[in-house]
């Protein structure tokens, strides 16, 4: 049991390969024999296997394979198709989308088109994913909730690199595919549409991302302290709790006045997680198309403090010499 | 088994040995060493903050001093005492007095031509004939001595009563270290393959961002709007998007690079554009980027056909200045040295006034072509 004191796996169970719960008749079987794999048992389950793609799955790798060599060619055309410079210059390379010229018309593919092409597979890709998740699930008669945690995340991505775009009337509003490229995008975005800070929604959604990780903390840390009390098994101790469970509630009921159970701390979890992307895509939806300068909208709403003026007479230059320039 | 769990023991170990290399260089080649101290300069819990290293700052501090001037020259006392009685062809510093022309001759070949000595004169004078007119480094210096007089006289409100010489870009280099010139976009060798706009490289002018590598020819060169943002809470007509914004992000982060202080020593970040909380040092900013314009265009492309095709960027326009070719990644150039108090005879007021007064007794001077449109190809 002092196993779990330490901080990493250190329990691996070895048996035979288990080929999974039997499946509803006329569903289509697992393919692959399955094996152990001792580091993969360091941080998981240490048996890999039987895999299950199935159609969904199959297609989903075929979109994905397609948007990933769309972006991943086009970085290595910036760059002349110098492999070297592709490494070394990675973080910086992108795939932008067409100016504002084009609207939401389909630009050529040098200026743009890629990016539309690759949005599209990858959407097909995500959106494949999702459906086979809803399928694996009901296959195995689970309920629905990783279903429809994936469909949050999927409503933000949506909102970045489709939706917002059709309300703003133009496919330059979507996001950069890219590492630096897509956050120097979210800082200009941000400046442009005067401050994010000010956007409550995105505040929302950042009190939800940062209380999933607490949240997160704050589970693992229970569960594993009480493990020398068997409290992992805490499915079972939603009904039936044993002194790992009232050990753990009295910790927390100690701490700060109130816990959480084993049932609804799961509940936690997945609504600080669901709801992290659902209101950060209402915040971004809002963006440009209902407010414009967020900074502006919170003076007017009266949330943004007023501060006393430190350098008094710093005035617009342009107001002297005439020209906003 | 015992075998087992020291062939573990050696992995876990050999890997966090890996792993803690690994961590130690990111950690080495990522971070800065400490300290870094924060000064507030706004009201209490706006992060009006500036953040620097004092060690960063004592070896800029040592690295970045003006020279020392030389001995003061008397200014004419007659105007037979004149450069341009004495010498022929002096259309620009001929009501200096021969000792202060010979003053900053030789001072303009130390801050260009260090160490060179009397050979240094050969870099724009013909040897034995200083009145030819055949080293196009002459016309161009003739065009700087003009740029500097517009500069310390006409932008005041950027340069202020620290002005500027020649050595403020020059620092003992023919050619500034810090100049732009127009770059081709990536070019599209990919055939069908989409390149975007100069961007999404590493961008040494842009703090090394992905931003657009280039943000001078819309701002420095030509008067593009740098303002984006909408000034009502709600959707009224402004067009820009976040895309158009990256330019502006980027003349802003090569602002902020090239005089090494963070976008808090203009702004307050809560609101970009408001000016009632912003600082002194933006309004300064203000008139550097309008000061830029004048001298890119009025001073510099002007003279795209006296340079050889060395001197001119890939696109064939001249190597252009822009905030790091004076500051250098100091907040105030050579960190506010008076120079330009040191150097009167870089003041041409005194011969625009002399040659008003006797307009025949002075030689012609170039003209200070007005700001004609200069079209470079569209950016």
């Amino acid at each position: 049991m002092a196993e779990y004191q330490y901080l990493f796996c250190r329990l691996q169970v070895r048996s035979a390969p288990y080929p999974g719960v039997p499946l509803p008749k006329g569903a289509t079987g697992r393919e692959g024999k399955p094996f152990f794999n001792y580091w993969i048992g360091k941080i998981g389950d240490a048996q890999i296997g039987p895999i299950r793609l199935g159609y969904t799955g199959v297609l989903s790798l075929f979109c994905g394979f397609i948007a990933i060599e769309i972006i991943g060619l086009n970085m290595l055309a910036s760059v002349n198709w110098d492999v070297v410079q592709f490494i070394r210059l990675l973080p910086w390379l992108a795939l932008e989308p067409p100016p504002p010229a084009y609207g939401l018309s389909f630009p050529p593919l040098a200026q743009g088109g890629w990016w539309l092409l690759a949005g599209f597979f990858l959407t097909a890709a995500i959106i494949l994913w999702w459906i086979r998740l809803y399928i694996r699930a009901k296959e195995l008669g689970l309920g629905q909730h990783t279903f429809y945690a994936f469909g949050a995340a999927i409503w933000l991505y949506l909102v970045l690199g489709f939706f917002r775009p059709l309300l703003m009337g133009s496919w330059s509003e979507g996001v950069p595919f890219g590492i630096f490229p897509h956050l120097d995008w979210t800082a200009a975005f941000s400046i442009r549409y005067g401050n994010l800070f000010y956007n409550p929604f995105h505040g929302l959604s950042i009190a939800f991302l940062y209380g999933s990780t607490l949240l997160f903390a704050m589970h693992g840390a229970t569960i594993l302290a009480v493990g020398r009390f068997g409290g992992e098994r805490e499915v079972e101790q939603a009904y039936d709790r044993g002194t790992a469970m009232e050990r753990a509630a009295l910790f927390w009921r100690w701490t700060m006045g109130f816990n959480a159970t084993s049932e609804s701390i799961h509940r936690w979890a997945w609504w600080f997680a669901v709801l992290t992307p659902i209101t950060g895509g209402i915040g971004i939806i809002l963006t440009g198309t209902v407010v414009d300068n967020w900074y502006l909208w919170a003076v007017e709403k009266g949330y943004a403090p007023s501060y006393p003026t430190v350098y008094p007479g710093v005035a617009d230059p342009a107001l002297l010499t005439g020209g906003a320039r | 088994m015992r075998t087992d769990h020291a062939m573990n023991r050696f992995f876990v170990l050999a890997g966090a040995v890996l792993l803690g290399i690994a961590g130690f260089a990111v950690v080495v080649l990522s971070f800065e060493r400490p300290p870094v101290r924060t000064v507030q300069i706004g009201h209490r819990g706006v992060a009006m903050e500036l953040v620097y290293n004092p060690r960063t700052v004592a070896a800029e501090f040592a690295r970045q001093q003006a020279p020392a001037a030389l001995d003061p020259a008397d200014p004419p006392e007659s105007d037979e005492d004149r450069a341009s009685a004495i010498y022929e062809n002096v259309p620009v510093l001929g009501h200096l007095s021969v000792a202060q022309f010979g003053r900053i001759m030789q001072a303009m070949t130390e801050w260009l031509y260090p160490g060179q000595g009397a050979e240094g004169c050969n870099n724009c004078h013909v040897p034995g004939n200083f009145a030819a007119e055949d080293v196009y480094q002459k016309h161009v210096a003739r065009r700087m001595l003009q740029m500097v007089h517009q500069i310390n006289t006409a932008w005041r409100s950027h340069v202020g009563d620290t002005g500027v010489t020649c050595y403020t870009c020059h620092r003992g280099q023919a050619v500034p270290a810090y100049v732009w010139s127009q770059q081709p976009e990536h070019a599209t060798r990919g055939g069908m393959a989409g390149i975007q706009v100069a961007q999404n490289l590493p961008g040494r002018d842009v703090g090394l961002s992905s931003l657009p590598n280039e943000p001078f020819t819309p701002f420095l060169f030509h008067d593009e709007n740098i303002r984006r943002l909408t000034l009502t809470p709600r959707p009224s007509g402004n067009l820009a998007g976040t895309m158009n914004t990256e330019w502006n992000y980027a003349l802003m982060m090569h602002m902020s690079t090239s005089l090494g202080v963070n976008c808090t020593f203009c702004h307050n970040s809560r609101s970009f554009h408001s000016w009632e909380s912003s600082t002194p040092q933006r309004v300064t900013a203000w008139y550097g980027i309008r000061m830029l314009r004048d001298i890119n265009v009025n001073y510099i492309e002007v003279l795209r056909d006296r340079f050889p095709p060395h001197r001119l960027g890939p696109l064939g326009d001249t190597l252009k200045a822009n905030c790091s070719t004076c500051h250098h990644g100091v907040y105030r150039p050579l960190w506010g040295a008076p120079m330009a108090r040191d150097y009167p005879e870089l003041n041409l007021a005194n011969f625009q006034r002399a040659a008003a007064a006797a307009p025949a007794a002075a030689p012609a001077v170039e003209p200070v072509p007005e700001g004609e449109p200069i079209r470079l190809p569209a950016n």
